[in-house]
């Protein structure tokens, strides 16, 4: 995980990037667990918190199931907060099909531990403001998830 | 309902929280699927599941929820017991099945939504 703090965007209060790694069930949450606490305490309305945590949390799983690894990135301003995932692959073949509730493609494992039930896309795009997802097949996905303050 | 209450209703055993049995819950969800929590779940909900693992206690810190009620028995290994304490999350436990445990919440009045 790396912290800085940009200064050269006056708009840009904060920005944290944080390490996915896939296959870490364990790990699974870290993130969102970070980012929840330091929304948190930088006193943002605490129904906004819990939407932005729910969201981070669905797309930090959603790397961790699927994904080869990848990055999530927060920015705060002072009119919204942006959520970016970005992985490395293998990317999703029909992002269409991957928004419909229920559809899923996610492994025993996972739908061991409770998840895989085809809820995490439509539920970040329940919770944002504005989403907007970018995919292709052997390459990646990336992942834009707006709340406005 | 407090906390408390719900304790009493499942003749649960406490595993983390004492603290905090007098806070209120105003919702119940039952569920084995952590997506379905993270879709469905309002804010001081209690949850009681089936699953015994740490993204049970994730789900749970996501949505604020401030109880947990393991069912059929289970009980949650020292790491989980950790994450709960570090969250404030109380964590109960009943030999009641979900359906059962669920039933006896929603006869105390207790609602889904």
């Amino acid at each position: 995980m790396t912290q800085n703090i940009n200064i050269n965007n006056e708009d840009l209060i904060m920005v944290q990037i944080y390490e996915i790694e896939a296959g870490n069930f364990t790990l699974a949450g870290e993130a969102a667990s970070n980012i929840k606490k330091l929304l948190k305490q930088l006193g943002i309305d605490a129904k906004i918190v819990r939407r932005v945590a729910i969201a981070a949390y669905e797309a930090e799983i959603n790397m961790v199931i699927h994904s080869v690894g990848g990055t999530m990135k927060l920015e705060i301003t002072p009119k919204e907060i942006v959520l970016k995932a970005n992985d490395d692959g293998p990317g999703i073949e029909d992002v269409e099909l991957a928004m419909q509730e229920g559809y899923s493609t996610a492994t025993e494992l996972a739908r061991e531990l409770g998840f895989g039930a085809g809820m995490g896309l439509p539920n970040i795009k329940r919770c944002s403001d504005k989403l907007h997802l970018q995919s292709q097949l052997g390459q990646g996905t990336y992942l834009e998830a707006r709340f406005f303050l | 309902m407090k906390i408390r209450t719900i304790k009493e209703l499942l003749d649960a055993r406490l595993i983390v929280g004492e603290e905090f049995l007098d806070k209120e819950v105003l919702y119940a969800c039952g569920s084995d699927l952590m997506s379905d929590g993270l879709a469905f779940v309002k804010e001081q909900t209690v949850l009681l599941t089936g699953l015994n693992n740490p993204q049970v206690i994730r789900t749970a810190e996501m949505l604020d929820v401030s109880a947990i009620v393991f069912v059929r028995g289970k009980i949650p290994s020292s790491d989980i017991i950790q994450m709960a304490l570090e969250r404030e999350i109380v964590l109960l436990s009943t030999d009641l099945t979900l359906f059962e445990a669920c039933g006896k919440l929603y006869e105390g009045g207790l609602r889904g939504r």
